[in-house]
């Protein structure tokens, strides 16, 4: 991580009525880093996203994006964030060339109709350019969003779920093409709920119920965990319920007929499925998908 | 430091409102048709010159001349005399529901009067609470007057009929003192077409955004408050110009509406009226929190204009309470610049005193709308 920071917030946080969203919030992105950031639905991870970029006014706290006060400076912010919102928010109205050439005028981009044009081939949306948005299938709808908020070059991009609906081919295109940027020195905050995009960022945050619970790179988060993952191979189809009743156990996921067994005392798990007979089973390395159900299962046990 | 509005934004909300009020067929026909239907329905459908209206003759006076006078009458095609109802007063109460138009009392001693020379008069009553209806049966009923009696009064009695008048018609028009002219129909629709539509347009500008979901990228662009709603406004000034040239035309050429006065000022004047209207809209647009809030809006701002200013009663004839709304409202002063412009060919110097208190009510409602623009999305 660079000394200059692309984000920097203490404190924020932000209720509706009286309902606490985002509660004392504190964040660091570097420049350059691709940082994910992880929770449950409704954790509140749009609502920081809508701070950072001046769309939602915090309660409490400060910080700074690109070095611009986030309460005071959101003007200069807006013009160097691009900022892919959750939903769809482009013109349906509009094909996809009009819509990128409306935020390309709003820019004021240099020569701005072959900046439509490489943006629109960067993303392969050549083929459909003239079609309005409106008609596009959720993907495409998505890559244009994409294209969209890349356009101007921007120094830091957010992104809320930039992959949701997108194929597996488009994604790697997609997250291959985020890397590049960040070689470039942009910097990247993208929230989702893909585990191997997760796995694929600098570092991650995860919150849940407005509260940061953890942060770190994702070997760090895993070994933070001290979960220990066992791989179990049995036939019986009964297996699960078996598995869920050994002492230590504290996650249990088909799949396929091959179960992931998982839990913090490994040597507990170990002598529990020795025990068991005709089962074959092996040490694995524990993926995040198991660290961040451990952390999720955990609030909601604090939660009152 | 530097200006925080650039032309280079304000034009690429111009572009893109352009496109999409182009895609938006079924509203842009809307827009164009309104004033093209209420024209059509005004100018034909709506017969300003109508003929044989039902009338009741009350002849005290049976004589070959008010025989003669009242044939002449049902003659000249406005007048379709009924045989009933038998007294005043039942044909009074047949006028108040409507059934019968003019009331035509002959007194007794008419024909005596008019022999002698003595220009007797007889009484029209008129239902003129649509003076519009009314008006050309009255001015053919005066002509009638001094033709009428031509073919009767020979020999000595030839010189009463020739002009001047041997006989006087005191006409008494019920119902509505002031009598509107046809001619107020039309600056009148023009000015409450573009209200209407206009700040109907305008009203679901912002709200459209909004309902949409396109509010939450249009406020993370760097964008001026500024730029957007001048930006959503200069498309309909198009729109509202469009509108006008229909009117006008078709104006002057299915009423034959003069405009007396200059063009150049008449469509100025419009400018700062369609800018007044669109204002609103915005404004109403930055308070909605959905297209149908904005049409509810819409309406309650619409009738108080369409009532208070001028177009449905006469302006004076209100209570002082009622004056001082209408005086607010930029319609009444529309009306007024263009009745003066087109009728009486009025110049700036009359027409200023109308101009300034439309410019002062756009300037507070655009600060208004600038003041409760969202610039969040709390
Ligand atoms: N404008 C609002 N008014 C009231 N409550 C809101 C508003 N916006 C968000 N919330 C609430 O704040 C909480 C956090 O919402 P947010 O959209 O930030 O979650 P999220 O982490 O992005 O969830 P997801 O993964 O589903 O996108 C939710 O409980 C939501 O209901
Ligand atoms: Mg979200």
């Amino acid at each position: 991580m660079s000394s200059e920071s692309a984000i920097d917030v203490h404190g924020l946080s932000k209720s509706f009525g009286d309902k606490h969203v985002v509660n004392d919030l504190n964040l660091q992105v570097g420049k350059g880093e691709i940082f994910g950031f992880l929770g449950p639905n409704g954790s509140g991870k749009t609502t920081v996203i809508r701070m950072l970029c001046g769309l939602l006014t915090p309660d409490a706290g400060s910080g700074t994006c690109l070095g611009f006060d986030v309460l005071s400076q959101s003007a200069e912010i807006k013009k160097q964030v691009g900022y892919m919102t959750q939903r769809f928010s482009f013109y349906e109205d509009l094909s996809i060339r009009e819509n990128l050439d409306f935020v390309a005028r709003l820019y004021d981009m240099p020569n701005r109709k072959q900046t439509v044009q490489a943006g629109m081939e960067d993303l392969g949306l050549m083929d459909r350019a003239d079609q309005l948005a409106g008609t596009l299938s959720g993907g495409w709808k998505q890559r244009l969003a994409l294209a969209a908020c890349m356009l101007h070059r921007p120094r830091l991009l957010l992104l809320d779920e930039p992959t949701a609906g997108v194929d597996p081919k488009a994604r790697r295109d997609f997250w291959d093409e985020i890397h590049r940027l960040a070689e470039q020195g942009i910097s990247v905050l993208v929230s989702t709920h893909y585990m191997d995009e997760a796995a694929r960022c600098h570092r991650l945050a995860y919150i849940a119920y407005g509260h940061l619970l953890a942060s770190g790179t994702p070997e760090a988060l895993i070994d933070q965990s001290g979960l220990s993952s066992f791989s179990v191979k049995d036939n019986s189809s009964a297996l699960a319920e078996r598995l869920r009743k050994l002492p230590g156990v504290q996650q249990v996921v088909a799949m396929g007929n091959v179960y992931s067994v998982s839990g913090q005392d490994g040597a507990l798990i170990e002598a529990g499925l020795a025990g068991l007979p005709d089962v074959r089973f092996e040490r694995t390395d524990t993926g995040l998908e198991q660290v961040f159900i451990q952390l999720m299962e955990n609030v909601q046990d604090a939660a009152p | 430091m530097k200006s925080p509005l650039a032309w280079h934004r304000l034009w690429a909300i111009v572009l893109k409102e352009f496109v999409q009020m182009r895609r938006d067929r079924i509203t842009f026909a809307m827009m164009v048709g309104i004033p093209v239907m209420q024209l059509i329905l005004f100018g034909f459908a709506i017969n300003t010159d109508p003929k044989r209206l039902p009338t009741v003759v009350f002849n005290a006076s049976p004589s070959a001349y008010t025989r003669s006078f009242v044939a002449s009458m049902e003659n000249s095609g406005y007048f379709d005399v009924l045989t009933s109802p038998a007294t005043v007063a039942e044909a009074r109460e047949a006028m108040a529901i409507g059934d019968v138009q003019f009331i035509v009392s002959i007194p007794p001693d008419f024909s005596r009067q008019l022999v002698r020379g003595e220009k007797p008069a007889l009484l029209l009553e008129a239902d003129a609470s649509d003076p519009a209806a009314t008006g050309n049966a009255i001015s053919a009923l005066n002509s009638l007057n001094q033709s009428a009696l031509q073919h009767d009064l020979k020999g000595p009695l030839a010189t009463l009929g020739t002009p001047p008048p041997s006989f006087e018609i005191r006409v008494q028009r019920n119902y509505n003192p002031e009598g509107i002219t046809q001619y107020n129909i039309v600056p009148g629709l023009m000015g409450t077409i573009l209200t209407m539509t206009l700040i109907m347009m305008t009203g679901m500008a912002m709200t459209r955004e909004l309902e949409r979901g396109t509010m939450e990228n249009l406020l993370a662009f760097p964008v001026h408050p500024l730029e957007v709603m001048i930006g959503k406004i200069l498309p309909y000034i198009m729109v509202g110009y469009i509108q006008v040239a229909v009117i006008l035309i078709a104006a002057y050429f299915l009423f034959s509406v003069p405009i007396v006065g200059s063009l150049t000022l008449l469509l100025a004047c419009v400018l700062i009226f369609l800018a007044a209207n669109l204002t609103v809209g915005m404004m109403f647009s930055t308070i909605a929190k959905s297209q149908l809030q904005a049409m509810q809006m819409t309406f309650f701002f619409f009738l108080p204009s369409l009532l208070l200013s001028g177009f449905m009663f006469p302006f004076r004839g209100m209570p002082v309470w009622a004056q001082f709304i209408g005086e607010g409202l930029p319609l009444t002063h529309f009306l007024r610049i263009v009745r003066g412009i087109m009728l009486k060919g009025n110049g700036w110097t009359e027409t200023w005193p109308n101009v300034w208190p439309m410019l002062v009510f756009m300037v507070v409602v655009m600060l208004i709308g600038f003041k409760r623009y969202r610039k969040t999305l709390d």
